[in-house]
């Protein structure tokens, strides 16, 4: 185990810059998320800390060693791939064995090994069948065993569950987070599902366009996004955003929309009175009321524990969701009232938060 | 009923008329009828999935029949016979022209060279064809062009760079004796095309030359299917790039290995054109192939049993050879199906 620093790194492909300065503590044992949406520089990060990309500018250290330089083998890590990259033509146990094979231990440490890591994973009944063989869930759990024989410093995972259904998604999701749990190796995890992000990180870094935008844990960036694409990305469905004039009048501040409707606001500075504003409000944090802003409800979709609807406002259309089971249909006009206390304020230009 | 396109549609609508006026729910399976008798057997022809199978295949059927079945069939019937260009038919004379080549030195030093034409030609193709590959799937500047020149030799027709190499190998005018009397190596001609061990050799490199690209380009298209990522998981486990070659690279490609070298073997053992334009097999028959001794007595000679038969003296060999690289594909368990036990 071992922790991690990337510090102030850059990449450039010819002359293209795709990462801009990004820097990265990671705490020894602990899980760490890379999630942002594709192209934002996360995959070649990941590349760049297992060796697979030469490091442009900066430095990235594992323990207390520089790594820039360092060949891939002597980094003490080990990746598992998207496509999960078993070799086709060898057998469970040889794939798993196979870096002990090149580093040249014996048959028998290799065997131990193996199978211990195959009892980890569940996996002993298949270790004599060929990759072909196997399911997509059984190949990610032995990519995952070839990861765990080599007893590595530091874990890294590029998107290991985007070529699995969505049921065993879930399930790949709480075993890895397990897996973790019981190994508490250094982990980086690259994905650009942002609810694996918030399920299984301890610290959750957001990236854009090859900068950090904001990383911290998951609960954290829920409820403290630093700027409008945190606050978008992270949570499903995604926070609803309505622009409008920021009042600030001696009282209670609100948001004033186009439509005239007022968004309550617990506190704003008296500064930016007549600001023009993005309001931020989650689905789940709008309730109905006999006061609230009007509304016209679009879609009804029932999902058994919760009810998600759209609605209008104005011009505007913002999802909401309750959890207790109340009677509307579309065409129904209703009041929606958001939580002053938990509403988000974001500048209309910088997209930064209030 | 539903627009199916179905083989048997038109029993459907025999059964719905032979109904007539009743109401039938259509389903989508056809009901097993005796009323075959009501659709006729040109139509139950016409329609029917299985023949209309056998009349789509019949063309190519008819033209392999024609082109291959027929004059393979024809050359072993001949081989049988004591016929003779002009004579026409010919007396079926059992295994005698058998019998006569297994006497005749001529024919088994044919076979010998045939053999070491082919095994030593083949063993350096599929080397230099490996090595060639293996550069051209690397990242460079203007792979694509380099990679069409590489195929350059095997667009030319067989004769035309046969008489290039004619040139090249001539006992006087050689452009290579030249240089290397130009570079004071050598102080006098090689004589490449007259003396047994220089013709040998000289045949095979210009086979050699023509065969590379095949087997290169193979083997690249080969190369490129293995996933990237597999390297780099491998070097994540610590691989040298000999390491990669050894045990990802080179078990990975062992099918398309053996289908590429099963064809050189075919097409390098079989030659003809090559050995024509250069040699006419000598010196002394150093040279002569099979293939070119059979045209030599069978055509030339005007002789065509005897041709015929040294020419069906060539498919145990070209059986064998396909044979081997049969059962060696047999074996590698992991590149079948999706079995679960």
């Amino acid at each position: 185990m071992a922790s991690v620093q990337i510090h102030d790194v850059r990449k450039s492909f010819g002359g293209f810059e795709v990462l801009h300065g990004v820097s990265v503590p990671i705490e020894d044992g602990a899980f760490v998320v890379l999630v942002g949406p594709s192209g934002c520089g996360k995959s070649t990060l990941l590349r760049m800390l297992a060796g697979l990309e030469k490091i442009t500018s900066g430095t990235i250290s594992i323990g207390d060693r520089v790594v820039n330089d360092v060949q891939p083998k002597e980094r003490d890590i080990a990746m598992v791939f998207q496509n999960y990259a078993l070799y086709p033509h060898m057998t469970v146990a040889q794939n798993m064995g196979f870096s002990l094979k090149l580093r040249g231990a014996e048959k028998s440490e290799i065997d131990t090994k193996v199978n211990r890591a195959a009892d980890i994973l569940d996996l002993r009944r298949l270790l004599d069948r060929y990759p072909r063989q196997l399911s997509g869930g059984q190949r990610q759990r032995v990519a995952m065993g070839r990861a765990i024989v080599r007893d590595p410093q530091v874990f890294l995972f590029d998107e290991p569950l985007s070529n699995l259904d969505a049921k065993l998604r879930v399930a790949m999701r709480a075993e890895i987070k397990e897996l973790h749990q019981r190994l508490k190796t250094t982990t980086v995890y690259v994905t650009h599902d942002q609810i694996e992000a918030m399920t299984m990180a301890d610290k959750i870094v957001v990236m854009q366009d090859g900068i950090v935008e904001q990383m911290g844990s998951p609960l954290d960036l829920y409820d403290h996004p630093d700027n409008k694409f945190v606050a978008g990305f992270i949570g499903s469905p995604a926070m609803n955003f309505l622009e409008g004039t920021l009042k600030v009048n001696g009282g209670e501040p609100w948001v004033e929309t186009a439509s005239g409707a007022r968004l309550p606001v617990a506190s704003a500075p008296a500064a930016s009175n007549g600001k023009a504003v993005i309001y931020g409000i989650r689905p789940e944090h709008l309730e109905f009321a006999d006061d609230g802003i009007e509304a016209e409800i679009i879609v009804v979709e029932p999902t058994g524990s919760e009810t998600q609807i759209v609605a209008r406002i104005g011009t505007q259309d913002i999802i909401a969701i309750f959890r207790d089971r109340r009677h509307v249909e579309p065409g129904d006009k209703v009041h929606l009232r958001p939580r002053a206390s938990v509403a988000h304020l974001f500048d209309k230009d910088t997209g930064k938060r209030i | 009923m539903g627009p199916r396109l179905r083989g048997d549609d038109t029993e459907w609508v025999a059964i719905n008329r032979s109904y007539n006026g009743m109401t039938t729910i259509p389903t989508s399976l056809p009901t097993p009828t005796r009323h075959f008798g009501k659709s006729s057997a040109w139509d139950r022809l016409r329609t029917n999935r299985n023949w209309l199978a056998l009349w789509f295949m019949l063309p190519a059927a008819a033209f392999l029949i024609l082109f291959l079945a027929y004059p393979l069939f024809l050359g072993v019937w001949m081989s049988f016979t004591d016929d003779r260009i002009g004579r026409g038919g010919g007396n079926f004379v059992g295994l005698e022209n058998y019998e006569w080549l297994k006497d005749d030195s001529i024919f088994w030093l044919s076979v010998f060279n045939t053999l070491l034409y082919t095994i030593v030609a083949s063993a350096i193709k599929f080397a230099v064809g490996l090595y060639l590959a293996l550069l051209l799937n690397r990242h460079m500047p203007f792979k694509a062009l380099i990679r069409a020149a590489v195929l350059i030799p095997f667009i030319v027709p067989t004769v035309l760079s046969a008489i290039a190499f004619w040139w090249i190998y001539d006992s006087q005018f050689s452009i290579i004796s030249w240089s290397l009397i130009k570079m004071g190596l050598i102080d006098h001609n090689i004589n490449f095309l007259g003396d047994s061990s220089w013709a040998r050799g000289s045949v095979i490199f210009a086979n050699i030359w023509r065969g590379v690209p095949f087997v290169a380009i193979t083997l690249l298209a080969g190369l490129q299917t293995v996933s990237p990522s597999l390297y780099e998981a491998a070097t994540l486990d610590g691989a040298t790039s000999w390491q990669r070659f050894r045990f990802i690279t080179y078990p990975l490609l062992t099918p398309i290995i053996a289908v590429v070298m099963t064809f050189s073997v075919l097409f390098t053992f079989t030659d003809f054109q090559l050995i024509w334009a250069l040699t006419r097999g000598g010196p002394v028959n150093a040279t002569h192939l099979m293939a070119t001794l059979s045209y030599q007595r069978g055509i030339l000679s005007g002789r065509l049993g005897e041709g015929a038969a040294i020419a069906t003296a060539m498919i145990p060999f070209l059986m064998a050879a396909i044979a081997i690289s049969w059962f060696g594909m047999q074996r590698r368990k992991w590149q079948q199906g999706t079995d679960n036990d």
